[in-house]
């Protein structure tokens, strides 16, 4: 029989060092149901990024704004939500880090392995709030 | 504040600078820019840098961390110094792959191999 869904709501300050305990929510959840390696690497890669997007980019690191981090499991897929406090942004204005002419630039990468680790990846519209779906049966990059 | 212990272990073998990094996730934006700036006074110190970076204990890193890779790699160029990535396991190889950056970097399937090409 699968285990019942798991849904969990945390609130994190806007420091780095948060991050560890939403990761490790998360993946000890994991844990309960039948995901392989690869989808705990592509849950905390994810996680890592859009956590680090919205402490950094979206909150400015001010202690007086907030993270708020959801997340359900059940045994067939895994939906997250990080949502910040700032102004939002517009993902489809970052440039393509993958052209040859920006391969050196230290920046940018955080959303397109969101994206490639995820199986689908949406804004709202102010966009300060991103929700992940990683499916069990489409995890892994192409 | 006291130096923070180092992130890394550095060996040398002749003018080929081996570091190996300590930490299995290169995650941490702090540790991350530590990492960064032990590696850059390394290649300030070197006249012709060559070095071999070795990730054999690394399972996860982010963004931060490729893009502190590039600003090594960047740094390195610019003073004509080579730079090799080695021992990176097949799930942080396709992170390289994924974002490209295989055809930026130089990479070796060990630090043998990677010495032997810098040598």
């Amino acid at each position: 029989m699968s285990p019942q869904p798991i849904s969990n709501h945390l609130v994190l300050d806007s420091r780095f060092e948060e991050i560890a305990r939403a990761e490790q929510a998360i993946l000890d959840d994991m844990k309960k149901f039948t995901y392989a390696d690869n989808h705990h690497f592509a849950v905390k890669l994810a996680l890592e990024e859009a956590l680090a997007n919205a402490i950094k980019h979206g909150n400015n690191l001010s202690p007086n704004k907030q993270v708020t981090f959801d997340y359900r499991i059940d045994d067939h897929q895994i939906q997250l939500t990080v949502c910040d406090q700032g102004p939002g942004f517009a993902p489809d204005q970052i440039p393509d880090c993958t052209a040859e002419e920006n391969l050196d630039r230290p920046s940018g990468r955080g959303v397109m392995l969101i994206r490639a680790y995820m199986s689908d990846v949406s804004y709202n519209d102010s966009g300060n709030c991103l929700t992940m779906i990683m499916k069990k049966n489409n995890a892994a990059p192409e | 504040m006291p130096d923070a212990p180092s992130r890394l272990m550095i060996q040398r073998n002749g003018e080929i600078t081996i570091i190996q990094f300590l930490d299995r996730n290169i995650l941490d934006e702090a540790n991350i820019q530590q990492i960064g700036e032990e590696i850059a006074s390394i290649i300030d110190a070197a006249g012709d840098p060559k070095l071999v970076l070795s990730f054999d204990n690394v399972d996860h890193l982010s963004s931060a961390a490729l893009g502190t890779l590039i600003t090594i790699n960047n740094k390195i160029r610019a003073k004509q110094g080579q730079l090799r990535l080695a021992n990176i396991n097949q799930q942080i190889y396709e992170v390289f792959t994924i974002t490209k950056l295989d055809k930026l970097f130089n990479i070796d399937k060990s630090t043998g191999e990677a010495v032997e090409k810098l040598s």
